[in-house]
C-alpha cells in the first residue's frame, strides 16, 4: 500500500541520523580524525580536540537537528492548517517576520538568547495575521495559492524592513545580523540548544496532541466537525505553536527556508499521512537534513562557510519547483 | 431509546441580525429506525436546519436537540459517536487509501492518544463491509469514481458506529445506478440497525422513494410533514415547488411528482 513499510522506514530515518551527527562531528575546519573525535567524545585524549568537539561542534550539530527539526514540524502543521501541500514558515513569511521581530530586539539592544525568541513569536504572528488577511482579501474565501503569494510578498516586506533597520543601525554588528539571517549554526552553544529547546518542546507537544486533529483537519473543516474535530480550538492552536516554532528556530540560526516544506513532503510520499508517525518522523529527518546541509556548508568552500540557508535553498528551491508543478497539474485537472 | 433521536421544536436561525430568518420556527423529529428525507426548493432552510440539529447553527428561539440534549450542548467528539454525517462535499489535502479513510471514523472513539486496537480494526471492516467497499481497501480515493466515494465515506460515518446517519445530497452527482445503490444501502442501515436516518435532498421523487416520511421546508419553515403522500399533495396544493406538478402513484405504492409542461392540461391523470 505504501511504498515503504513502517518498520523499514524508522530503521532507514534512525540511520541517517546517525550518519548526520557522524557528519556533524567530523565537519570542521579543525582536522580531527575519526579516532580522535570519538575519543573526545568520551572526554580522552588531546584537550583541545575536547574543547572543539564539546563546545563547537557537538552544540552545533544538536542545535542544527532541532533548528531542522522544529522547521519540518512547523512546516508539516502549517500545511494543514492552511489547507497548502506548498505550505512552509518561509514560504508564509513567518519567518521573515519573526526574523523583523528578532532585529528590532536586537536593535533596541536586546540580544539574550531567551529573549529573542520572544520577540520574533511576536514578529511570526503578526506576519501570519496579516498573511491571513492579504489571502482572504484577495479571494473572498481562502484560497491556498493566493496564500502562498500572500505570504511571499509579507516576507519580502519584513525582509526589506531588516534591511532598513540594520543599514541605519551601527555598522559592525550589521554584517554578522546580515549573516545570521541568511541563516547559520555559527553561533551554536548550549545556551542557544537549551533555549532553542526550552521554547519549541511545549509547542512540539501541544502539536503532538492534535496529531489526530490534523488527520481530520486535511479532510476539511466540515467533515473535521462531524468526526469530532473541535475545529476552531485545533486551529488556534496549530497556528499559535508553528508560529512559536518557527520564530524559536528563526532566534536560533536566522532564517533557513524550505527545510519544513521539502523534508514534510518526502516522509507524506514515504511513509503517509497520519500526523501521529508524521510529526516525529518529520522532526527526525529535518534534523538530519539540517545538519547534514550544515557540514556541507561548513566543508564546501573550506575555510569559508556558507550560512546553511544558502545550501537549504539550493536545495529547496528545485524541489518546491518540482512540487509546484505537479501540484498545479492536479488542481487544474 | 426512547423518544426521538433528532428534535427541532419551533427553530429559528437568522444569520445576521435583521436579515430573514433562514430556519423560521421550524419542527420535526426523526426517530430510530426512521429515515426521514428533508426536502424543498433551494434555499428553503434545509441546510440550516441541518446545522442547527447538529450543533453547528445558533437557533435565535426555539430548540434542537439529539437524544434529548441540546444539539449545541454535545462535546463534538461525543456528537460524533452518536451521528455520522457524509457532507456534500469533501477534498482532502492529502491522498489516503480507503482503508485509512474509512479508519478515521474511529477517531471520536480514539480520542488524542489511544492507538488502534482489535475491535476499532473490526468495526472498519466491517464498515468497509456493509457499504461494500472492502474490495477497494488499498485504493487511493482520489481514483474512485464518484459512486465508490459515496460509499468510502458512508464507510466512515458507519465506522463511527452512530445511533444516527445524516446525509446532505449524496446522491448529487451520482447516476442512476449508483444514486440507487447508495440509497438502498441506506434503507437497509436503517432498517436492520434501527438507526434513524435524515437525507438532505431535491430529488423529491427520489425522497419520497425511499424515506418513511417526508419533511418538506418552504422558506424556512415546515410547509408539511408526514408520510410522502400526503406531503408531496400538500406542497402540490400550496405551490412550494414554483411549478405546477401532479402526484402520481406508481404500481408499488409509491408517490412521484411529476411537473407539467406548460400549455398542458391541469391536474393528474391516474
Amino acid at each position: 500500500m505504501r511504498p515503504v513499510r513502517a518498520g523499514r522506514f524508522a530503521a532507514g530515518l534512525g540511520a541517517l541520523l546517525v550518519l548526520a551527527l557522524a557528519a556533524g562531528v567530523l565537519a570542521g575546519p579543525a582536522f580531527l580524525r575519526p579516532g580522535e573525535v570519538l575519543g573526545a567524545l568520551l572526554g580522552r585524549g588531546d584537550p583541545a580536540a575536547i574543547a572543539i568537539v564539546w563546545s563547537l561542534r557537538l552544540p552545533r550539530a544538536a542545535l542544527g537537528l532541532l533548528v531542522g527539526g522544529v522547521l519540518a514540524v512547523s512546516g508539516a502543521s502549517l500545511q494543514v492548517l492552511v489547507r497548502n501541500p506548498l505550505a512552509d514558515p518561509y514560504l508564509l513569511g513567518l519567518s521573515g517576520g519573526a526574523g523583523l521581530g528578532a532585529v528590532l530586539a536586537i536593535a533596541a539592544g536586546v540580544a539574550s538568547p531567551w529573549a529573542l525568541p520572544a520577540a520574533a513569536f511576536c514578529g511570526a504572528l503578526l506576519a501570519m495575521a496579516a498573511v491571513y488577511r492579504l489571502a482572504v482579501v484577495a479571494g473572498g474565501a481562502l484560497d491556498g495559492r493566493v496564500l502562498v503569494l500572500a505570504g511571499v510578498v509579507v516576507g519580502s516586506f519584513a525582509g526589506a524592513l531588516v534591511g532598513g533597520i540594520l543599514s541605519v543601525t551601527e555598522a559592525q554588528g550589521a554584517r554578522s545580523a546580515m549573516l545570521w539571517l541568511m541563516g547559520g549554526l555559527g553561533g551554536a552553544g548550549w545556551v542557544a540548544v537549551a533555549a532553542l529547546a526550552a521554547y519549541s518542546l511545549p509547542a512540539l507537544a501541544v502539536l503532538f496532541a492534535e496529531a489526530r486533529g490534523l488527520d481530520l483537519l486535511a479532510l476539511g473543516e466540515e467533515p473535521a466537525q462531524h468526526l469530532g474535530a473541535d475545529v476552531a480550538r485545533t486551529k488556534r492552536r496549530v497556528y499559535v505553536a508553528a508560529s512559536l516554532l518557527a520564530a524559536a528556530a528563526v532566534a536560533a540560526a536566522g532564517i533557513v527556508g524550505f527545510v519544513g516544506l521539502v523534508v514534510p513532503h518526502a516522509v507524506r510520499m514515504m511513509r503517509g499521512h497520519d500526523h501521529r508517525g508524521l510529526l516525529p518522523a518529520a522532526f527526525a529527518a529535518g534534523g538530519a537534513l539540517l545538519v547534514l546541509a550544515d557540514a556541507a556548508a561548513r566543508t564546501a568552500f573550506a575555510p569559508v562557510e556558507l550560512p546553511v540557508g544558502v545550501v537549504t535553498a539550493l536545495i529547496g528551491v528545485p524541489v518546491f519547483a518540482f512540487l509546484l508543478r505537479r501540484w498545479t497539474a492536479r488542481s487544474s485537472s | 431509546m426512547d423518544g426521538p433521536l433528532f428534535e427541532l421544536t419551533r427553530a429559528t436561525v437568522r444569520y445576521a441580525p435583521g436579515a430573514a430568518p433562514s430556519l423560521d420556527g421550524a419542527s420535526f423529529a426523526v426517530s430510530p429506525g426512521e429515515c426521514v428525507a428533508l426536502v424543498g426548493p433551494n434555499g428553503a432552510g434545509k441546510t440550516t436546519a441541518l446545522r442547527a440539529l447538529l450543533g453547528l447553527a445558533r437557533l435565535e428561539s426555539g430548540t434542537a436537540s439529539v437524544e434529548g440534549r441540546p444539539a449545541g450542548a454535545w462535546p463534538r467528539h461525543e456528537l460524533a459517536r452518536a451521528v455520522g454525517v457524509v457532507v456534500q462535499r469533501e477534498e482532502p489535502v492529502f491522498p489516503a487509501t480507503v482503508e485509512e479513510a474509512v479508519a478515521m471514523g474511529r477517531y471520536p472513539h480514539l480520542g488524542r492518544w489511544r492507538a488502534f486496537a482489535a475491535a476499532d480494526r473490526e468495526a472498519v471492516a466491517r464498515a468497509m463491509e456493509a457499504a461494500d467497499v472492502a474490495a477497494l481497501r488499498g485504493r487511493w480515493v482520489g481514483t474512485l469514481s464518484g459512486g465508490e466515494w459515496q460509499r468510502v465515506r458512508v464507510a466512515r460515518a458507519l465506522a463511527q458506529e452512530p445511533r444516527a446517519l445524516v446525509l446532505d445530497e449524496p446522491t448529487a452527482s451520482l447516476d442512476l445506478r449508483h444514486e440507487m445503490e447508495l440509497l438502498e444501502l441506506v434503507a437497509t442501515l436503517v432498517r436492520e440497525r434501527r438507526l434513524a436516518a435524515i437525507i438532505v435532498s431535491h430529488h423529491l421523487n427520489l425522497a419520497a422513494r425511499f424515506a418513511d416520511g417526508l419533511v418538506l421546508l418552504h422558506r424556512g419553515r415546515v410547509a408539511a410533514a408526514g408520510p410522502p403522500e400526503s406531503v408531496l399533495e400538500a406542497g402540490r396544493r400550496e405551490g412550494v415547488f414554483g411549478w405546477p406538478v401532479a402526484v402520481h402513484r406508481l404500481p408499488d405504492g409509491a408517490v412521484q411528482l411529476y411537473p407539467e409542461r406548460r400549455g398542458a392540461a391541469p391536474g393528474g391523470s391516474s
